[in-house]
């Protein structure tokens, strides 16, 4: 017996050591990828004149509770590196993704971190019911009002009061394209709905491959892609004014509009001779995984893909070089009134939870053009601000550029994801298992706005 | 203290803190050991109280106190607030889908015990006494040692529609019969026939399960009870169907047991590998999508009340066989 | 003995995987020839096809995740079947390059931290259930008290709860206790979810345990302390391994209660957080993932492998005889 129990412990000694081993040397290896970072990050740790402000915070911590991890994360805590070494507080940052299930879960128990980033609005104002959330002070509101435009307010604020200060944002209305492909054949990138619907029937003509590739799997989340979709066509064939109207539910879902903007939007992806390059036919898009589905356009087998700003990093995953004269390069979708330039995106809103002079200090930093250059600086891609004291020339990704551009031009229309603004029983529950249905099982437009129509909270 | 007691931030500290707890509750153990021999005749309900109590105790803070919140937010608002009577129950038994719902978590109740301890019995007997005996077990106790995340992943590598071993299968079986250029169906998305694909992920996990505990009650069967039995001409099958199995019956009814309540249970399999689309849903993953994803607390609560129902058959079972047990005792 | 024979009916029904008592009492010489038992059972060639069989079907997925794991492009993984990969023409593009990375990892933590919250997380949270469940099993199996039946079923349908109904009140109780992102309350909600298997499976096999082994010893007046170290703990020794091996794969396994209790920081988070984080915030990296899967694989198979000689004898068996 003693020998079998020395035989086991050894069994698992040994795998231990092995799997501490391999932990062990990967710790070497990190060690030099942090060498790089901080390389990167040295030219943050400017001058301290522009934190003079909060004053001095040592010995203070504040908790963060956000979306990002791995690289992502990495960033954010790289961002606020700069705060902490001028004011001598200390952040603690938690990152997850089961932020969005955990979130009020935590609030109700009185667990929650000083400031969270909260992804969607619609989240953020479930928040604010529970009372718990601490209306912005007057240096975020200020800081808000000068550097943001009033619909990105008017996200970060419920019943007129301001919460949370926007902090990253993404857009949506990016057709992504390989500059190549479309000059060996002959086509330009078009400057109106029609023009991309004349386009998709070209590249159908020529029939060298299919015009589009689309996938909208994303386990538990199939379907948000194509609720994109649908706000991209609901503010173009419709206009902003029907699409906030829709949004607050004032006309119903299953309204003529936005019926009439699903059908236009079938012209396309709801054709077989269009989808669904190289994967196979309609069906597969709701098969499909949204990180795969663009990714066929490098291999020329389709050439084009909706999707948004923070889709580059798929295509660079696979070596590609995402730019304007590059393998990649993406678009404005565009809508056929050209007074308007309707633009959808996403971001994510910052609220406190505490108001502690150095939670005060540090929301306030978040808010500022310091913290966004600061991101900027230490960001590889796949982020951008509508924050428009960023130096665009910071992003360090083109794509990026891409995106502030769109969102810090004066003359776009500026438009939140509808679906992260929707109750989320339709928002994320009904809205995606619809669209879904459209994909795999044929349902008529009528039939989806209907049942979507059927599942909005009395 | 803070970081002695309750966030050790070193390796040692937290290795320190790890024998502590481990040590805290062998003292626990030995306390009431100790106390149920103190005085020399305690009633028995007491005796059982001091070995019980610990146990209890947990269970009943962790277990029982939220299963009573939930009984009670099942009958009120999102939020918890208000009182609505059984308004929760009449949303979900009044949804068109919730019928698919339920008949797909009674397939899986029924089917993924059955198969997965039927399948973990019979390579059990199998692999006895085998050679590779060891090298055989582990590979089907391999599924169960992998995450969730690992498991979808494996799978996405089998019934995906270009990349998926079954696919490819298929398309190569498709051609032996002369079929050229045949499409693989999307597993996954073709009701009701999904549910059964997203079974075998979970049949596949628990047999290891099955295997392993139904293997050690094999094992504890004496030898002179397998000779006997061969005396009396018994070999193979008849051997298995008259002997083997009813020495193992009640590691049987554990197996069965615990794989059914997991089942019912599990909805990580069905959320991470297709999301409850496609007809393919289960109560369990109703329960998380309104409490967790709509943030609707009251039709969480009410869906949860809903799985401890359905446990009731497998319950009473087992009092049954707990019943005969005593009877032979 | 020639009643062995007959079908389920006879008198061994209802005796369980320890019950060697009664076999061995009846005088018979244990044993014959195992030896030559064990080619016979294996024999049959129908039955060697079923095993192999079966063991072939339950190890090509994984087997398929193991090359994928290491074949080098990312297009390759997304556009053609992993095995593709085992043509010898293809062989060059193997390569260790997502194993690097996802050992390597990134951002402020290093991978042994993970590593060490998972060990130090785990241990406790299986030995402190089964320090408990024992003594809870005994009191069901030998201590006579009114309504046992009712409470050990209770106990036992507790398995129903999903965890994630005790998510926001125990959180809200933990904060009261100010024992909120400590290891306590994991190593606590671990024990407390796995408690009712622990209690349920343990009697089970306790109850089998042949009555007059424990009458014998009360006979001699030995007290519970005694019954319980001599005589029952010998005896459980597979029984307590094979809940052990369940319980550490599930929490080492775990995400939901690390995420919900702990939270996702390094002083806490056990290495699936860490795993599962490497796909990064958007969207699925099957080429690290399945690197990742093995990764975490290594130390749950080890202790399978360590452990399995504890469930593989007929201990009882031997006891008894002895």
């Amino acid at each position: 017996m003693k020998r079998s129990i020395g035989s086991s412990a050894i069994a698992i000694g040994l795998g231990l050591a092995l799997a501490v081993s391999m932990a062990a040397c990967g710790n070497n290896d990190k060690d030099k990828d942090n060498t790089g970072a901080s390389k990167g990050g040295g030219d943050t740790k400017a001058d301290c004149a522009a934190y003079e402000q909060y004053g001095d915070l040592s010995g203070k911590s504040i908790s963060v509770y956000t979306t990002f991890v791995d690289v992502e994360g990495a960033s954010y805590e790289e961002s606020f590196k700069p705060f902490e070494e001028c004011t001598g507080a200390e952040i603690k940052y938690e990152g997850s993704k089961s932020l969005t299930a955990d979130v009020l879960g935590r609030i109700e128990a009185g667990a929650v971190a000083d400031i969270v980033a909260f992804p969607q609005p619609g989240l953020l104002q479930q928040a604010v019911a529970t009372g718990k959330v601490l209306e912005a002070p007057g240096a975020v509101a200020t800081n808000v009002d000068q550097y943001w435009t009033a619909s990105w307010r008017d996200y970060g604020s419920v019943d007129g009061k301001l919460y949370a200060a926007p902090l990253g944002a993404s857009v949506k209305s990016l057709v992504w394209y390989s500059p190549d492909a479309f000059a060996q054949a002959g086509y330009s990138v078009p400057e109106t709905w029609d023009d991309l619907l004349a386009l998709t029937s070209q590249i159908v003509e020529d029939g060298v491959a299919k015009p589009w590739c689309a996938g909208i799997a994303d386990g538990d989340a199939t379907g948000w892609v194509a609720t994109d979709w649908v706000e991209d066509m609901v503010l173009r064939s419709a206009g902003p004014e029907v699409y906030d109207q829709w949004v607050s539910h004032v006309i119903p879902f299953n309204d003529a509009k936005i019926v009439g903007s699903l059908t236009e939007m079938s012209k396309i992806l709801r054709d077989d001779k269009n989808v669904n390059a190289g994967i196979g036919d309609i069906k597969s898009i709701a098969a499909t995984s949204w990180t795969d589905a663009g990714t066929p356009i490098l291999d020329g087998q389709c050439f084009l893909h909706r999707q948004a700003s923070f889709y580059g990093g798929n295509f660079a995953d696979e070596g590609a070089s995402v730019a304007e004269g590059g393998d990649v390069w993406a678009f404005y979708l565009p809508s056929n009134d050209p007074s308007r330039k309707p633009i959808l995106g996403g971001g994510d809103f910052v609220a406190a939870f505490a108001d502690r002079p150095e939670v005060v200090a540090f929301q306030t930093f978040l808010s500022s053009p310091e913290w966004a250059n600061a991101k900027a600086k230490v960001t590889e891609g796949g982020w951008t601000t509508a924050n428009n004291g960023l130096e665009k020339g910071n992003l360090k990704s083109p794509v990026d550029q891409l995106a502030f551009g769109l969102l810090s031009d004066p003359s776009a229309e500026f438009r939140f994801d509808g679906s992260d603004l929707m109750p989320a029983s339709v928002g994320s529950d009904a809205f995606w298992k619809q669209m879904t249905a459209y994909f795999a099982e044929g349902k008529s437009e009528q039939a989806v706005a209907d049942a979507i129509e059927a599942a909005w909270p009395k | 203290m803070d970081a002695l007691l309750l966030h050790p931030t070193t390796i040692g500290g937290k290795l320190l803190l790890m024998v502590l707890a481990i040590a805290l509750f062998a003292l626990i153990m030995g306390l009431v050991l100790f106390m149920s021999q103190l005085p020399k005749r305690l009633p028995s309900w007491v005796t059982a109280l001091i070995f019980l109590f610990p146990a209890l105790a947990l269970v009943c803070f962790g277990l029982i106190y939220p299963a009573l919140v939930t009984i009670k937010n099942s009958f009120f608002d999102e939020t918890s607030t208000g009182f609505v009577g059984v308004a929760n129950f009449a949303t979900v038994l009044t949804d068109a889908e919730f019928l698919t719902t339920l008949r797909n978590t009674l397939a899986w109740v029924v089917l993924v015990p059955l198969v997965s301890t039927g399948i973990g019995l019979i390579y059990a007997v199998l692999v006895d006494r085998a050679k590779v005996e060891k090298v055989a077990k582990t590979l089907i106790f391999m599924p169960m040692a992998i995450s969730m995340v690992g498991a979808s992943i494996i799978w996405k590598f089998v019934y995906d529609n270009r990349v998926g071993a079954l696919s490819r299968l298929y398309v190569t079986v498709a051609g032996w019969f002369g079929v050229e250029d045949a499409t693989a169906p999307q597993w996954l998305m073709d009701a009701p026939w999904n549910t059964f694909f997203l079974m075998v992920v979970m049949i596949w996990i628990q047999a290891g399960f099955a295997m392993t505990v139904l293997s050690a009650s094999i094992k504890a069967i004496p030898d002179d009870i397998i000779e006997a039995g061969r005396l009396d001409g018994l070999t193979g099958v008849k051997l298995f169907r008259y002997v083997t199995v009813p020495m193992i019956r009640p590691s049987l009814v554990v197996v069965m047991t615990t794989v059914a309540m997991t089942a019912l249970k599990a909805f990580d399999i069905v959320r991470t590998m297709q999301g409850g689309f496609y007809h393919a849903s289960v109560v369990a993953n109703d329960f998380y999508t309104e409490s967790f994803n709509n943030h609707n607390k009251g039709v969480g609560a009410a869906l949860a009340v809903l799985l401890f129902v359905i446990v009731v058959p497998v319950i009473a079972y087992n009092v049954n066989q707990l019943r005969k047990a005593e009877d032979i005792r | 003995m020639s009643g062995l024979a007959a079908p389920a009916e006879s008198g061994i029904r209802g005796t369980g995987p320890g019950n060697g008592g009664r076999g061995a009492r009846s005088g018979r010489p244990g044993g014959g020839d195992r030896a030559a038992a064990a080619k016979r059972r294996l024999t049959s060639p129908w039955a060697s096809a079923i095993a192999v069989a079966i063991g072939l079907v339950w190890s090509v997925p994984t087997f398929g995740l193991l090359v994928t794991s290491f074949r080098g492009s990312v297009k390759d993984i997304r556009t053609t079947g992993w095995w593709e990969a085992l043509n010898p023409s293809n062989w060059g593009g193997f390569s260790l390059d997502h194993y690097r990375t996802v050992l390597s990892g990134s951002g402020t933590a290093n991978l042994a931290d993970y590593f060490i919250n998972s060990i130090v997380m785990t241990l406790p949270a299986v030995i402190i259930p089964i320090f408990l469940a024992l003594l809870a099993a005994y009191a069901f199996a030998w201590l006579d008290f009114k309504g046992s039946n009712i409470l050990f079923v209770g106990i036992f349908a507790l398995q129903v709860v999903p965890i994630q109904v005790a998510m926001v009140p125990l959180l809200t109780q933990y904060v009261n206790l100010g024992l909120n992102a400590s290891f306590w309350v994991l190593w606590l909600s671990h024990a407390m979810f796995g408690l009712p298997l622990a209690i349920f499976l343990l009697h089970n096999f306790m109850k089998d345990i042949p009555r007059s082994l424990v009458e014998a010893a009360r006979v001699d007046g030995a007290g519970h302390v005694t019954i319980f170290f001599r005589i029952i703990l010998p005896l459980m020794v597979p029984a307590i391994a094979s809940f052990a091996i369940f319980q550490f794969l599930w929490v080492w396994n775990d995400l939901l209660v690390a995420l919900a209790f702990g939270g996702n920081t390094p002083d806490l988070a056990p290495i699936t957080a860490r795993l599962a984080d490497m796909a990064g915030s958007l969207g699925a990296k099957w080429h690290l993932l399945s690197a990742g899967a093995f990764v975490s694989m290594i130390v749950p198979v080890a202790v399978f492998l360590g452990l399995q000689r504890y469930f593989v004898r007929g201990l009882l068996a031997g006891s008894v005889k002895g």
